[in-house]
Parts: C-alpha cells; sequence; structure tokens
C-alpha cells in the first residue's frame, strides 16, 4: 500500500495545478442524494420484509447496497473520483487492510466459516 | 567522487542558534527534537538497562530474595514496555526527525509544530508509565498487558492505570509523528528526488508510518475498552458476562506484530546507510531492498496469531498463520542478503559504525532463525512462554534494533553534534556490548529449551538451569559496562571530540552535503538531485551551492541573511501536550472513588486544551 | 484547523519562500486522507469487536429479539417468551425507524457540505440571478445546514441512549451493551468534533467571508464529515440491519 502511495506520488512530480481537481456540482450532488436516499429507504424496506430477512438473500444484499452507498459518497462527495490518485491510494490500502482485518477476526472468532464440504471449516 | 570535500569549515559551523533551556521548551526544529528524542530515549535505555540488572540480579543463582515475586512483576513489565516504547521507538524517532528532512532535501517537516507536539506527548507519557516504579506501583501485567488478568477483578491496584493511560498517551505521540512523516516524505522532496532515488532510510521510515498509523488505532481501541471496563464497569474483558479472553490477545496482537517491524525496520534502514558507505559500493538491489521493506510491512498484518499458537485457534487457523510468518522470512533473508552482497568485495572501512552493522547483519540472523523455528505452530508449542522466545526476541531487538541504532549513532553523531566520536572507546564499546549481547542471550536458548519459563522470579536448584543463568546476568553486567562505555564516549565526545567536516566518512547521500552540525534552515538552496548517490556522483559544492551561503569571514548565513522564512519557536506544543497528558490521567482519580475531582481536572484540562489548540492554529507559523 | 493564519503553499513562489510541494498537492490534504485511512483500523477494531460479540451477551436486553429476564428466555416475538410478567419482559432494544430517521439526515448533511464547498469554491463568481442560484451561493447557509443537521443526528442519537437507559440498556448491562454504547459513542464524538469544525469555519465565514483561497479549507473539513457519515453506513446496516 505504500506501493501504490509512492507510485502515486511520483506520477505527477511537481505538477503544481494538480490541487485544482475537476469538482462535480450541484447537477451531480443531487443525484447522489436522490440514490444515496432510494438504497437507504430499499434496505429499510427489505427489513420489514420477513420472508426476505428469512432468505439467505437478505444478508448479501444489504452488505451490497450499503457497500454501493460507501462508494457513492467516497466517489463523489469525497470527490475521490476526480482527485489525485494519490489519496486514493492513502485510502483504500488502508481500507483494504481494515476489511482484511475484520475478515480474519470474523473467521478467527468462528462468525464466518468456510465449508470444505470435509467436514471441516 | 567527492568524498573528503569539506568546502566550509568546521569552525564556520557555529551558526548559533540560540541556547538555553527556554529554546529547546520551544524548539521547532526537527534537528532539535531529533537531539531531544535521542537524548530522552538514551535516558530511558539506562533506565530500562537498570530494571533489567535487578531481573538478572535476582536470577543469578536458584531461590534468590533480592525481590519479591510482585516486585519482579514491575520490573519485567516496565523492562520491556520501556524498551519498546520509550527506548527503540523514540531512538528511532530521533532519526526520523534528524534525517528525513536532510536526506529528501527539505528545510523541515511538513508540520513543524505538530512535531515539537510529538515529542512533549512522547515525553510526558514516559513520565507517566515510568515514575510509579520509584513509589512500588509500577504496571505489572506484562508489556501485552494480556486482559482480563489487567482487568480490574484481578488487578484493582493503580499499577496497570498508568501502563493504560500511558500507552494510549504515547500513541498519540506516534500517530501525530506518522502523519507529518508521511506528509513530508510525499510532498517535501527536493526537485529530481524521485521515489526511488530515495536514501533506503527514509524509504523505511515512510514503511514504518504507515505501519503505525494503521497499527495504533487498533491498540487504542484495545485500551479504550480495557479503559472503559476498569474506570467504567464495561464487560469487554469480562469473562463472566460472556467476554472472549482471546479479544485482547488479537486486538494486542494485530497492533502487536507490526509494532515488531515498527522497531526493526528504521534500524535496517540506518544499516543499508552506514554498510554502503564503509564499502565503498552502492547498496546492492537497491529497488529489492524497497520492495522487501514495503512486503514486510504489508505481510505484518497477516501474521499476528502466530504469537497465539499456543491459545488453541485450531489447525487451519494456525496452519494458516504458520504459512503467513514463513512467508515474511522471504523478504527478510533477501534483506540479509543484500546486506552481504553490498559488502562483497568492498573496500571495508571497519569504523565502530560498520562494526555493529556488520553486527547487525550477523545477530539478526540468529534472531531470524530461531524466529523461523516460531514459525512452526507445533515447535513453537514447545518454545512459547519459555526463555528460548526470550533469547529470539533479544537477539532481533538487541542484536538488531539496538546495534542498528548504535551503527546509526556513531554515523550520524558528526552530523548532528558537528563532533566526532571517540573510535578507540567506540571500537571497545563496541566489543563489549558484543560479546556481552551473546553472553546474556544465547545461554537463554538452552535455558529455554532446559524448560526455563519467561516471566518466573525464581526457580528451584536442579533443574540444569543454573550455569545458563550465571552466564546470562554475567553478561548483563557486562552490557552495563558496555554502555558505561558509550555514555562516556556520547558525553565527552560531545564536548570536546575533534571537529567534524561536512562528510567524514565519504558518504554518498545529501544530508552529508551540508554543514556539520547542519544549519537550522539546512539547505540555503534546495537542491536537485539527479541520482541516488549525489555525493558519489557530483561535488557537494555544486549540489548546495555552497559558497553562497557563508559570509565574507567565513562564518555560515543565518536564515534571516538568506532570506528564509522559519518557524517562530513556540511553547504552545509544550503545553498543549502537558494539557492533553493532565486530561487522560484525570481518570485516574475516578479510580480513586473522587468523581468530581476528576471532572474537574479533565474538563479544565480539555478547556485549557482547547484555547491552547485555538492559540495554536491561529498563530502564525514563521 | 481551519485557520486563515495558515499560510497558503500556493502563494509561496518566491525562490527564498517555500518550494512547491513534490506532487503540487497541500500537505494538509495528505495528512488528513493518511488520517482518515488510519480511521478505518480504528472503527474496524469498534466494528469487529461489536460483531465478535454480537449473540454472547449471558442476559439481555438484545438488540433484535425480545427477552424474558425472569426465565432468560429469548424470542422473535413477545409471544415466544411464554408467560412473562411485562416488568419482565424487555423489547428489541434497537429503534429502527428512529435510526433510519437519523441515518437519511446524516446522509443530506453531507449533501449540505459539499453544497458549502461548492459555495466557497464559486464564491468570486458573478451573482447569480435566480433566487435558488443564490442560495447554492451561499456558503453560510450550508454550513449552517449541515452543522444543525449533525447536531439533530447527534439529538437523534442522544434520544436513542436516553431511551435504550429506560429501557434496560446501559453500557455496563452486558456485552452488547458495552459494545454498542462504544462503537456508536466513538461515532458520535466524531460528530461531535465535526460540528465544532464546521462552526469554526462559519466563524471564519461571518468574520470575513470564506473566499475560493479558503476552499481547501473546507474541503478538508468536508472530507472528515463525510468520512463521518461513510463509517455511519456501515454501521447502521452491520449493527441494524443485519439481525
Amino acid at each position: 500500500m505504500a506501493n501504490e502511495a509512492a507510485h502515486a506520488a511520483d506520477a505527477h512530480p511537481a505538477d503544481a495545478h494538480a490541487d485544482e481537481h475537476y469538482h462535480p456540482q450541484w447537477s451531480t450532488y443531487w443525484k447522489v442524494a436522490v440514490v444515496l436516499t432510494l438504497i437507504t429507504v430499499v434496505e429499510v424496506w427489505i427489513y420489514y420484509i420477513p420472508s426476505f430477512v428469512a432468505s439467505k438473500l437478505f444478508v448479501p444484499s444489504l452488505l451490497i447496497m450499503s457497500a454501493v452507498k460507501f462508494a457513492i459518497v467516497v466517489m463523489f462527495y469525497m470527490h475521490l473520483k476526480y482527485d489525485h490518485k494519490l489519496f486514493r491510494a492513502l485510502f483504500t490500502g488502508p481500507l483494504l487492510i481494515a476489511i482484511g482485518t475484520l475478515f480474519g477476526l470474523l473467521f478467527l472468532f468462528g462468525k464466518l466459516a468456510i465449508r470444505l464440504g470435509l467436514g471441516a471449516g | 567522487m567527492a568524498t573528503m570535500a569539506a568546502p566550509i569549515s568546521a569552525t564556520s559551523a557555529e551558526t548559533s542558534s540560540p541556547s538555553g533551556i527556554w529554546s529547546w521548551l520551544t524548539t521547532v526544529d526537527h534537528k532539535r527534537i531529533g537531539i531531544l528524542y535521542l537524548v530522552t530515549a538514551v535516558f530511558f535505555f539506562c533506565w530500562g538497562g537498570l530494571e533489567a540488572l535487578v531481573i538478572r540480579t535476582q536470577l543469578i543463582g536458584p531461590n534468590m530474595k533480592i525481590v519479591n515475586a510482585e516486585q519482579y512483576n514491575q520490573l519485567f513489565t516496565m523492562h520491556g514496555t520501556t524498551m519498546v516504547f520509550l527506548v527503540i521507538m523514540p531512538l528511532s524517532s530521533a532519526f526520523f526527525n534528524f534525517l528525513i528532512p536532510l536526506q529528501i532535501g527539505a528545510r523541515d517537516v511538513a508540520f513543524p509544530r505538530l512535531n515539537a507536539f510529538s515529542y512533549w506527548v512522547f515525553l510526558f507519557g514516559g513520565i507517566v508509565i515510568t515514575l510509579p516504579i520509584l513509589f512500588g506501583l509500577a504496571p505489572n501485567g506484562g508489556w501485552f498487558g494480556y486482559a482480563p488478568i489487567t482487568t480490574m477483578a484481578y488487578s484493582s491496584g493503580y499499577n496497570i492505570d498508568y501502563w493504560v493511560l500511558g500507552l494510549q498517551i504515547l500513541g498519540v505521540a506516534s500517530l501525530a509523528a506518522a502523519f507529518n512523516f508521511i506528509t513530508t516524505i510525499i510532498n517535501m522532496r527536493a526537485p529530481g528526488m524521485h521515489l526511488m532515488r530515495m536514501p533506503i532510510f527514509t524509504w523505511m521510515s515512510f514503511v514504518v508510518q504507515f505501519l503505525v498509523i494503521l497499527a495504533f488505532p487498533v491498540i487504542t481501541v484495545a485500551l479504550v475498552f480495557l479503559m472503559f471496563d476498569r474506570f467504567f464497569g464495561t464487560n469487554f474483558y469480562t469473562i463472566a458476562a460472556g467476554a472472549d479472553p482471546l479479544l485482547w490477545q488479537h486486538l494486542f496482537w494485530i497492533f502487536g506484530h507490526p509494532e515488531v517491524y515498527i522497531l526493526i525496520l528504521p534500524a535496517f534502514g540506518l544499516v543499508s546507510e552506514v554498510l554502503p558507505t564503509f564499502s565503498k559500493k552502492p547498496l546492492f538491489g537497491y529497488p529489492v531492498m524497497v520492495y522487501s521493506g514495503m512486503l514486510i510491512g504489508f505481510l505484518g498484518f497477516g501474521v499476528w496469531a502466530h504469537h497465539m499458537f499456543s491459545v488453541g485457534m485450531g489447525p487451519v487457523a494456525d496452519s494458516v498463520f504458520s504459512l503467513t510468518t514463513m512467508l515474511i522470512a522471504i523478504p527478510t533473508g533477501v534483506k540479509i542478503l543484500n546486506w552481504v552482497s553490498t559488502m562483497w568485495g568492498g573496500n571495508i572501512r571497519f569504523t565502530t559504525s560498520m562494526m555493529f552493522g556488520i553486527a547487525l547483519v550477523a545477530m539478526f540472523t540468529v534472531g531470524g532463525i530461531s524466529g523461523i523455528m516460531h514459525s512452526s505452530s507445533p515447535a513453537d508449542l514447545q518454545q512459547t512462554d519459555s526463555y528460548f522466545v526470550v533469547a529470539h526476541f533479544h537477539y532481533v531487538l538487541f542484536g538488531g534494533a539496538v546495534f542498528g541504532i548504535m551503527a546509526g549513532v556513531y554515523y550520524y553523531f558528526p552530523k548532528m553534534t558537528g563532533r566526532m566520536m571517540s573510535e578507540t572507546i567506540g571500537k571497545w564499546h563496541f566489543w563489549v556490548f558484543f560479546i556481552a549481547m551473546n553472553l546474556t542471550f544465547f545461554p537463554m536458548h538452552f535455558a529455554g529449551l532446559y524448560g526455563m519459563p519467561r516471566r518466573i522470579y525464581t526457580y528451584d536448584a536442579g533443574q540444569g538451569w543454573e550455569t545458563f543463568n550465571v552466564m546470562s546476568t554475567a553478561g548483563a553486567y557486562l552490557q552495563a559496562v558496555g554502555m558505561l562505555l558509550f555514555l562516556y564516549n556520547f558525553i565527552t565526545s560531545w564536548r570536546s571530540g575533534p571537529k567534524a567536516g561536512n562528510n567524514p566518512w565519504g558518504a554518498p547521500t545529501l544530508e552529508w552535503a551540508l554543514p556539520s552540525p547542519v544549519p537550522d534552515y539546512n539547505f540555503a538552496h534546495i537542491p536537485t538531485i539527479t541520482s541516488r548517490y549525489p555525493l558519489w556522483d557530483q561535488k557537494a559544492e555544486e549540489l548546495v551551492k555552497s559558497e553562497s551561503e557563508t559570509t565574507i569571514d567565513g562564518r555560515l548565513k543565518t536564515a534571516k541573511e538568506l532570506g528564509i522564512p522559519m518557524p517562530f519557536p513556540t511553547i504552545r506544543p509544550l503545553i498543549a501536550a502537558l494539557l492533553m497528558c493532565t486530561m487522560i490521567c484525570s481518570v485516574l482519580f475516578i479510580h480513586a472513588g473522587n468523581l468530581p475531582l476528576a471532572l474537574t481536572i479533565g474538563i479544565a484540562s480539555f478547556l485549557g486544551l482547547t484555547f491552547t489548540l485555538v492559540s495554536w492554529l491561529t498563530s502564525a507559523l514563521e | 484547523m481551519a485557520s486563515a493564519a495558515i499560510p497558503d503553499p500556493h502563494h509561496a513562489a518566491d525562490a527564498h519562500s517555500h518550494p512547491p510541494t513534490t506532487t503540487g498537492l497541500n500537505h494538509r490534504k495528505i495528512a488528513v486522507w493518511a488520517f482518515i485511512g488510519s480511521e478505518c483500523m480504528l472503527f474496524v477494531s469498534l466494528i469487529s469487536t461489536y460483531l465478535i460479540y454480537k449473540g454472547r451477551s449471558i442476559a439481555g436486553p438484545y438488540p433484535h429479539e425480545w427477552w424474558c429476564r425472569a426465565t432468560n428466555t429469548i424470542g422473535k416475538t413477545a409471544a415466544e417468551l411464554g408467560t412473562c410478567a411485562p416488568a419482565e419482559t424487555f423489547k428489541p432494544i434497537l429503534n429502527i425507524p428512529v435510526t433510519s430517521a437519523s441515518t437519511f439526515v446524516l446522509l443530506m448533511s453531507s449533501l449540505a457540505m459539499v453544497l458549502a464547498l461548492a459555495a466557497v469554491e464559486n464564491a468570486d463568481k458573478p451573482k447569480p440571478t435566480g433566487t435558488w442560484e443564490n442560495i447554492l451561493r451561499s456558503s453560510k447557509t450550508w454550513l449552517w445546514v449541515t452543522a444543525i443537521l449533525g447536531t439533530t443526528f447527534l439529538g437523534f442519537q442522544a434520544y436513542e441512549f436516553t431511551s435504550f437507559v429506560h429501557e434496560g440498556l446501559t453500557i455496563r448491562t452486558n456485552l452488547f451493551g458495552s459494545s454498542f454504547f462504544t462503537l456508536t459513542g466513538f461515532h458520535g464524538a466524531h460528530v461531535t468534533v465535526g460540528v465544532l469544525w464546521l462552526l469554526a469555519l462559519l466563524g471564519i465565514d461571518y468574520k470575513r467571508g470564506l473566499k475560493p483561497a479558503d476552499a481547501l479549507n473546507v474541503d478538508i473539513a468536508a472530507l472528515y464529515w463525510h468520512f463521518v457519515d461513510v463509517v455511519w453506513i456501515a454501521i447502521f446496516t452491520l449493527l441494524y440491519l443485519i439481525q
């Protein structure tokens, strides 16, 4: 991850105008807000459908929806989509390590398991 | 090769930054802050060493009664905590501070006042954690402070409180410094100082800062849980409430293993500066050194549970963590091979610095090999919690980190102080340290394999441990002699050592183009870098245009005369650090049952801190 | 953090002043992104602990289940508890409608925050004609809206915490209480810092007006604010919605 950061930093040496990135404006912002609101509505909605809550799709669909919300806010509101790629590296590197740690811990504490079909796992 | 060039005579180096205690309390100069770190850490080194001497005296023979079990617990806890958090980390910080801006061609770090804040927070945190031993109240739960034994149910005294609060405070210092150095290295490199031209020390420091910002939040959270358990009655580590006894262990080692690399990588960096200089050869496989450092840092986040093979995580987890641990041996082994290849066929000069550097390569390899033995979980089950492990980590931390830092101290002392250290005493120091270290720690391998457990305050005769313990204790006293030699050398050389030129070693990197000691503004003109080893490829005068920085009488110009804006000295970082510490420590009064006093001190400190921060942020930097 | 006294590196162009930064980026923005990266590990540690301890409390109340204290039985509905005195019956703690509302409030605060930044960036442009365009151009309006929405979120959290305590869940009650209050409390503390930060920006705005030159200061505050929002997106799903 330091690697990515490092290369990103070198990509635009002494580019004094790199900071004056393109910022999306109102037209983008309100659409993003609408999408975020809609996803949130869907999330809460499915929470109140008992048959869906009981199905195997419930947890994955919630995780996907919140991941999409997460990504949208980071890309548009935190304008990582338009900003210098160094910032992308500074954020995604640690985020990946953090998510890896989360999964590692959940496996270690038996909250997640891989069924190997051998009775193990 | 413009090796011995000294265009500016050493006499001119007295550019006379203001002296006196006030100037040190208010300094924001990264070089002075580096020296503060160095001196403070050397003090704590002696302190932690004295604790080790008492430990070794107690263990010299069976059934000794110099200290009792409780005192022994405090001693080994404080020895570990001191050496990790108050000695090796700040010694590395001393070099981060002093060297990073010089090596990348910057005038200071990105946030000079934040840098001063980091030092003062470190100092106060160190005091909080160290002082209680004078009153017999020192932390006594080991440097890893395993909960639940550190919860109120099992440790109701104040001892653990000092440890918890002290570590929180030290964490703030490390994090603030890490953000500062990351920004500095990314953003303050001189023109032409591409990442792949950066000196390896700066590279390793860069990796370490990422380890700090990713590892310290985890210990912060683990400590917050422990704090809440102790002060507010939460249940994070209360087994009776269903808590998992492994939670602390996992969180601690998610921090703890990257911490090991936080301790060793800076020393690797220093040695990677020392070996090429004294072999008169460029570092062998520079890019591989960079990538292996990054790989060590990255893999360091995936191996934490190898500290916990004995807790019964199951065959799958044990196998995974065994494998990732074995993987780390690859980039580490690559580094060892590259150092050896650097020296191979080189024109080696055996200075004290070089000897410590070579000793690191050898001693770290010994510790590394016993480390690979631990990576195999069945073998580790035999070795864990025995003196074999004590031997292992002292080989990597003393033979590795401390030897690397000693190489760095002898190497950079001229740049820091403008004077040379005595090579004669230095060589005595080296040989005494080298022999003493092996005498102390090598027998521990055997004591451990004969079954001697760690952290026992005494033992019965007839278990085959006596000889090894006598050897270890003798070695420890010999180390004290070595340390006295070092201190004598350090102090007398600082006062009256021979003057050093700009580049007494004929070193290749940028910092050696500057006068010794370095003027407060570092570079009168920001140099343009064209190679990895600028001083071997061009003349120092061309690089830093030094003739224009001196006045007619040969004195170095001041920053004012050169028109370089310098940050103002300010006392605010010190006050902010002090108030932050009193704020955090106010919870001690909750333990004492005096909630109003805790709230009064806490809120007063918070308001004072806010006021100081506002005044800090609204005052001009320069 | 939002001080106008901190010199802008872009102005430092003459030879004897500060050299331009290597990447052309601002120091503080790099530091803030590194800080946000570090905060990922902080919140992941807290969230992991909550998830690890989920379902391990040996006594209620529980987040999504009914609990009878007298018999220590757990049920999906009150009926599943069997006969249980009302004083011994504890309903599921988490209040999804209220938290959905507060989640929406925080999402909208992020919208207000980007509009505040856009207003500051465009502060020098000629005055627009329409009323709505003028509102869009007012950084004070949007900073106030952000701060008020943030405070509203904190109000929801205060309501949530007090009602939980009334329903029998404190930070000491069980593992759920300890890990829940600590995680959401940490998040709330971050929101509080964000609100104070916004108020400091408003102070500068009233004192001398925020200009495009201040956009970086607002941008940095905004990055922090959105990150806190993003953490809540994760918390809302992982704590509240997944049962």
